[in-house]
Formats: structure tokens, C-alpha cells, sequence
């Protein structure tokens, strides 16, 4: 008995709604052999302000969620990750050409990490913060706050793990993201879309552009309502100007990441997204 | 007579030697400088004080070279403890030359000398002391095992607190083990330049430290250079935007320490004496030219009359005058440029509807002088209630809810400081909680400590300064193999 197979239509996660480009535009996808996969969404301007206008109006709700509680539905991600593994094997294998091992070994490393930072919600805030010892009758404390919208590019080489690797740590202290996914391999970056919007992430936490990232960038770099710009994927274009870009605005830049791009996990991955607060208060026995 | 006139009190000039020039101090050394020497003069009197060398592009780069010598020779080897006595060194002299030190900010400044001799010059030494310990135990900054210095930082800062800000820049710097190049604001070098005289007396190594002055064409010069490794500004955000563009695409590291419009957020059951008492303190202290100024004040609806009415006579007590009087309260603004500014503002806030009340005194005839001024009636969308005017202005708002009052309190693209005056605990942390600026104070305001890390959200720029939080913006971890890269190091390759 023949199974004639029901290809997925790939568009944008903006809101926790997959839309089209409003542009209406696609572009082609091919696996690493040079076969047709499917058309994804090209991404325009307009999608991109959307999708920061979710993520900002996502902002308070998912900042304001106890560390414990961001920690346990960034776990349930990892669950469901798991879930579908079969899944994101398959399309590592036809997007990236990567063997079965290969492609499972990625799969395995996106949930490892992901697991990890869950691990820090309820916890990066004692080791970047810390009380301080003021010469006075003060109580005084620093600690880590998330910085708000964080445009991210994501690393081009990779189809899932480069994804997860940069929005994870963005997450773990309230961020809210948007994230052009790999320009060549974006596919996996929406069936992981689908794990969010199936998940308890509120919508508009993580939004997900595929398209051209040269194209895209600019906006997100320019747009007054973002607050960071994690160039780590941007290796590849014309990043200097982006960085131009957002001095405008005095984003905070992390420039292109070094050696594989794989961005590798660190705590220095979630504080160089945070603020550092300090709160002085008087002490007084009357 | 009344009991608010005093004899005058004028602190003592004698203990104040000043040359007639002063050259860049380069390699250990005061050189001339290559450009058209400069005039420094006091603000209260317009008098002439001395004369500062003008740095040129060649001249930056012999500093800059004399750095970095200095750094792989010298500075970068030699053990983290003996980094640190120098520090300890640097924080003794400062305090023996304290009183000179505070002669010299208040001439050449304008701020009172009850505020150069009891705040600035302490915290300078403060900032030495505390930082000269943190020398061999970088281990415990957060970075990791041997966190590495970065090498050259160049460093511009600002008038307002001109040795002061001098300290918060080159005490972590020299600390975590790089070496510096220090320009000073055109208005205000002197004290830097009697701080060369300081690191000479402390047998610093030549090259460890220079200072290099000049207006802002010398520091994007110094920005510029192909050999920092790091830039730390304080200022204007303005100039702030410039330097993020200028370093961009490069390898170095930027911290930014920016403008602010600080809400002051007064609620119905705060403790009203201290609030009047940190209100005008939050916006008066030196003359309001404060980045984290108190500038906006977020009175409730129903106390709004009543704090106006003790700020306005509590304002009537404050003695405008000579700088070096020891009982002067309001010293001079720093220069007419300054000057003009604030007065072009406050006839905007009048244009746009704000009732104007000044305090009432005598304005001397010579130099700059702005009577401390409050605006009520203001609305959020004046002029008066979104720029940083940086002066004694005062512009006050009014909420009814927490809600509201947070909310007002976030409304600018500024984020550096805010205040919080309640008696109600839970809601001074709630509110602590919601603000997005980056220092609150609780029942106080415009509190400084080494210890305590100092920097801004927002548009008010990025990096902290004070604390171990503050060593970060010198010190990269061990293990991060040039996390930045330049443009020609990523582009063309695929990642």
C-alpha cells in the first residue's frame, strides 16, 4: 500500500502564530544534494516589526514568571524535543547531508544544552549578582535582570543546535527573542517552532523569521524597540554595518561568535544579556 | 541680618601651587604638547588658572605606544600583588593631598568645596584603596580562573566630577592589569594633571598611566587608535552614539557611561523629611550637573502641594557663592557653554506651559550662575520632562497609582538611576523590582561607593563601574578565544 506523502507548508512563528510573510514571498530550501525540500517564508520587514511587537508586548509576563517557573516550561521543551527526535534526525540528515549518527549526536547536544540552561532560571541571578558592602547605613544589592527584545541571529551552519544554542540563554532570565533562523537551513527551526507554540511558552517569547538575513538584519538592528543584537550567525554578511546600526540606539552588541560558530554553552551566554541593577536602601533602627 | 548670613569662610589657596603650563604626561613624563595650548579658567570668576597642552594625532600616539611598552614590558608581568601595592600607593598620596586636590576641583570646577573635600576627593581615595585589593584576587571576579587583561584602555571622562571619574576609570583599569591613556575633559584637566604629579610620587611605571589632554577631536583620535584594546567613556549620550560607531567592527571592548532622567518617586507615606532633604539633594548636588540626577520628581497627586511648598523653602536656605567658601551650597556650572544650555531649556519649559519658581539670591557678576529652579506642572511630553538638561531644574510630575508612577517612572529612552521614597517596604522592593534603570535608591539618593557597581540601562549606555561587577569591563575569562572578532577575521568565511 502506497503512502503518497504530505508535505509540511514552513512559514513564520511570530505571536505564537504561524502567518505567512506578508510580503507573500518564499524562497526555495534544498537539502545538501541540491533536492527541492520545500519553499519557506521570505521574511520581509513588516514580519520582522511584528515580530518585535510581540516579543515586546511578551516581555513583562515572561520576565515577570518566577525564575522556577521559566526553568520548568524551558524543561518541558527539552521533553518535547525529545519526543520528536526522530523528526529533527531526519531533517538534519536531508538538510545539513550529515549521517544518522551525526545527525543524532546534534539532536542529543540541542537537548543536553537545552536542559542546561533550563537548569540556570532559578539560579544565574545568585552567581552574577551579590550583595555589596558599602561604607554606610545602606542595604545594597546588584543583581542580573533580563534586557528586553533580543534580536538574534542564529548560527548558519547548523539546522537545530545553532538555534537552540542562541535562544536558550537568551530565554533563561526573560528575554524575549526574535531569531532569523539559518538562512540555508531553516526548516528545523520551524518544526522546532512547533514545539513552542505546543508548549507553555507564552506567545510572542520567541519568534522565528526565515529568510534573508542580510535583508532582515538591518530592521531588527535599527528598530528602536530591541534592546540587544546577538550577532553570533552574522559572520557571514555584513555585520559592521549592523553594529553601526545599532549605535544609534546604544543596543548592546555581542559581535560575531568565534571558531565554529557553534556557540558554545557558557553562563556568559545568559549575563551578557542581562543588566545588573543595584538597589540602595537606608537602614535605620528608628 | 538674618541667621542665614555668614561670614565668608573661604578655604585657603596657599596649599594650591599651580604652574603656569602644564604639558601631556606621557611615559612617565610631562612633555609639551604638539597643538595650540588651551586656557583653563575657574567658573566663578572667569580668572585665568593655567594654560593645558593640546594633544595632537602624534602625540596620542606616542602615549598610546608608551602604554602599550609599558603593558608587555612591565605592567602585564609583574605580580598582581605588588599591581595592587602601587594602587595602595596611589590611594595614601591622594589622601595626604587631599585638601589640595579639593582646592583644585572647586576652582577649576565650580562645585562647592564642602562637596570637593567631603565627597569627590574621599571617594577617589576610597575607589584606590578598594580597588588596590581586588589586584591579586581577580580569581573571584566571576570570570573564571586568570581572567586576562585586555592591554590598552583608553579612557575619556567627563567635568562634572572630573578626578573622581578619573579614578573610577584608571583604578579598575590598572588594577586587573592594563595600562592607560586618560584624557580629561577640556574644562576640567587640572586635577588630573596634579594626579600625574601623584603617580610620579608613587614611582609608577612610566607608561603605566598617561594623560593626554585636549577637547573632543583628541579623544576620537584616542578612540581611533588601531592600538586600544578597550574604551571607557562617561559623558554625553550623544557622543556616546559616535563612539559606538567608531568601534564597531573592531576588537575593542566598549563600556559607555551615559545621560539619564532620573525619576524621583515620592509616595504619600514616605518619610517626608528625608525625602525633602533627598530631593534636593538628588537634583542640587553639584549644581544638578549630575548624569543620575534626581531630575524628574514623581510626586503623589495628594502631597504635591505640600512638597513643593517645604522643597521651596527648604531651597530659600541654600547659599549660592564662591565655591571655596566653606559654606556654600550651590557653587558655579562648570562653563557658559553649560550655562546657556540650562537657560535655553528652562525658557523652553516656561514656552511650554510649566510654572517656573527660582530660588531667590544674589547672582555674582562674574562667572556662571543658575539660581536652583523648580518646574511643576509639567507634563511628560515637555522638553523639560524628556532631555537632560544637566543642571539645577527641577521638573515635577504628579501620578495617583503605583501603576501609574512606574510607569512614568520607565518613560524616557534614558535608564541610569531612580529614586524611591515610601515607608512601605514591600512596595519600595516592588517598585525597585519594576523600574528599568540601573541604581535605585531606597530613602536616599545619589549614593556612591567602590563597592557598588554604577551604570545604566537603555540609552544611558552599557558596562558597569564599581564593585566586582566593574572589574568585568577589563578582564576577559581565560578560556574565551577572541569571543570579538574583527570584520576581516569573520567576513567571507561561513560559519
Amino acid at each position: 500500500m502506497n503512502h503518497l506523502s504530505v508535505p509540511k507548508t514552513y512559514k513564520l512563528f511570530i505571536g505564537g502564530a504561524f502567518p505567512r510573510s506578508e510580503s507573500g514571498r518564499v524562497y526555495r530550501v534544498h537539502s545538501a544534494r541540491g533536492i527541492f525540500l520545500a519553499n519557506a517564508a521570505l521574511a520581509s520587514r513588516k514580519d520582522a516589526r511584528d515580530a518585535v511587537v510581540s516579543a515586546r508586548a511578551a516581555f513583562a509576563g515572561w520576565a515577570g514568571a518566577t525564575g522556577y517557573n521559566r526553568g520548568q516550561i524551558l524543561y518541558r521543551i527539552a521533553e518535547l524535543l525529545e519526543g520528536r527526535r526522530a523528526q529533527f534526525v531526519a531533517e538534519i540528515q536531508d538538510a545539513t547531508g550529515v549521517t544518522t549518527v551525526e545527525a543524532s549526536a546534534e539532536v542529543d547536544e540541542a537537548i543536553n544544552r537545552w536542559i542546561w540552561y533550563a537548569g540556570w532560571t532559578d539560579k544565574y541571578a545568585q552567581v552574577a549578582g551579590n550583595a555589596n558592602p558599602v561604607a554606610g547605613p545602606y542595604f545594597n544589592i546588584s543583581v542580573p535582570e533580563p534586557m528586553g527584545v533580543v534580536a538574534i541571529a542564529a548560527p548558519q551552519r547548523s539546522a537545530l543546535l545553532g538555534l537552540v544554542s542562541v535562544i536558550a540563554p537568551a530565554l533563561v532570565s526573560g528575554n524575549t527573542v526574535v531569531v532569523v533562523a539559518s538562512e540555508m537551513h531553516p526548516l528545523s527551526a520551524i518544526s522546532f517552532a512547533e514545539i513552542l507554540a505546543t508548549s507553555d511558552v507564552p506567545k510572542g517569547v520567541v519568534n522565528i523569521l526565515t529568510g534573508s538575513l542580510s535583508e532582515i538584519a538591518p530592521w531588527l538592528a535599527g528598530h528602536a524597540d530591541v534592546n540587544a543584537l546577538d550577532l553570533t550567525g552574522a559572520g557571514v554578511i555584513d555585520w559592521v554595518d549592523l553594529e553601526i546600526t545599532a549605535a544609534q540606539t546604544l543596543k548592546r552588541v555581542l559581535r560575531p561568535d568565534s571558531g565554529t560558530g557553534s556557540a558554545v554553552p557558557a553562563l556568559g551566554r545568559i549575563t551578557a544579556l542581562t543588566e545588573t541593577k543595584t538597589v540602595w536602601h537606608s537602614k535605620s533602627l528608628s | 541680618m538674618t541667621f542665614l548670613d555668614y561670614a565668608a569662610a573661604p578655604e585657603s589657596r596657599a596649599l594650591l601651587t599651580l604652574r603656569s603650563e602644564y604639558g601631556l604626561f606621557i611615559n612617565g613624563e610631562f612633555v609639551a604638547g604638539g597643538g595650540a595650548p588651551f586656557a583653563t579658567i575657574s567658573p566663578a570668576t572667569e580668572e585665568h588658572l593655567t594654560s593645558i597642552a593640546t594633544a595632537t594625532e602624534e602625540d596620542i600616539a606616542t602615549a598610546v605606544a608608551a602604554a602599550r611598552r609599558a603593558y608587555d614590558t612591565v605592567w602585564s608581568r609583574m605580580p598582581a600583588r605588588d599591581r595592587g601595592k602601587y594602587l595602595y600607593r596611589i590611594a595614601r598620596l591622594v589622601q595626604e593631598r587631599s585638601r589640595e586636590l579639593a582646592v583644585a576641583e572647586s576652582l577649576d570646577n565650580g562645585k562647592p568645596i564642602k562637596e570637593s573635600r567631603d565627597v569627590d576627593i574621599p571617594l577617589v581615595a576610597a575607589w584606590f584603596f578598594s580597588y588596590a585589593g581586588w589586584a591579586d584576587k581577580l580569581d573571584y571576579a566571576g570570570l573564571g580562573a586568570n581572567p586576562r587583561s585586555l592591554g590598552v584602555a583608553a579612557q575619556i571622562i567627563p567635568w562634572n566630577f572630573p578626578l573622581l571619574m578619573l579614578a573610577w576609570k584608571i583604578a579598575p583599569a590598572l588594577a586587573t592589569g592594563n595600562t592607560v591613556v586618560l584624557k580629561p575633559a577640556e574644562t576640567t584637566s587640572l586635577t588630573a594633571l596634579l594626579f600625574a604629579e601623584i603617580l610620579q610620587q608613587a614611582e609608577l611605571p612610566p607608561g603605566v598611566v598617561n594623560i593626554i589632554t585636549g577637547a573632543g577631536a583628541t579623544g576620537a583620535a584616542l578612540v581611533a587608535h588601531e592600538d586600544v584594546d578597550k574604551v571607557a567613556f562617561t559623558g554625553s549620550t550623544e557622543v556616546g552614539r559616535s563612539i559606538a560607531r567608531q568601534v564597531a567592527g573592531t576588537s575593542k571592548r566598549l563600556t559607555l557611561e551615559l545621560g539619564g532622567k532620573a525619576a524621583n518617586i515620592v509616595f504619600d507615606d514616605a518619610p517626608l523629611d528625608e525625602a525633602i532633604e533627598g530631593i534636593v539633594n538628588g537634583i542640587f548636588f553639584n549644581q544638578g550637573q549630575v548624569c543620575c540626577a534626581g531630575s524628574r520628581l514623581l510626586v503623589q497627586e495628594n502631597i504635591h502641594d505640600e512638597v513643593i511648598e517645604r522643597l521651596q523653602s527648604r531651597l530659600a536656605t541654600l547659599r549660592l557663592g564662591d565655591p571655596l567658601d566653606k559654606n556654600t551650597d550651590i557653587g558655579a556650572l562648570n562653563s557658559r557653554e553649560q550655562l546657556e544650555r540650562i537657560t535655553e531649556l528652562a525658557a523652553v519649559g516656561e514656552a511650554e506651559g510649566a510654572q517656573r519658581w527660582s530660588s531667590v539670591c544674589d547672582i555674582p557678576t562674574t562667572g556662571f550662575w543658575f539660581a536652583p529652579t523648580i518646574f511643576t506642572g509639567v507634563h511628560t511630553s515637555s522638553r523639560i520632562a524628556r532631555e537632560e538638561i544637566f543642571g539645577p531644574v527641577l521638573s515635577v510630575l504628579t501620578f495617583r497609582t503605583t501603576a501609574e508612577a512606574i510607569a512614568k517612572a520607565n518613560n524616557t529612552p534614558y535608564g541610569l538611576s531612580a529614586g524611591i521614597w515610601s515607608e512601605k517596604g514591600s512596595r519600595v522592593l516592588a517598585v525597585a523590582d519594576a523600574l528599568r534603570a540601573g541604581v535605585v535608591w531606597a530613602n536616599t539618593f545619589n549614593r556612591f561607593d567602590p563597592t557598588s557597581p554604577f551604570g545604566g540601562y537603555k540609552e544611558s549606555g552599557y558596562g558597569r563601574e564599581g564593585g566586582r561587577h566593574g572589574l568585568a569591563a577589563y578582564l576577559t575569562a581565560s578560556g574565551d578565544n577572541a569571543p570579538l572578532r574583527t570584520a576581516a577575521e569573520t567576513q567571507g568565511g561561513v560559519q
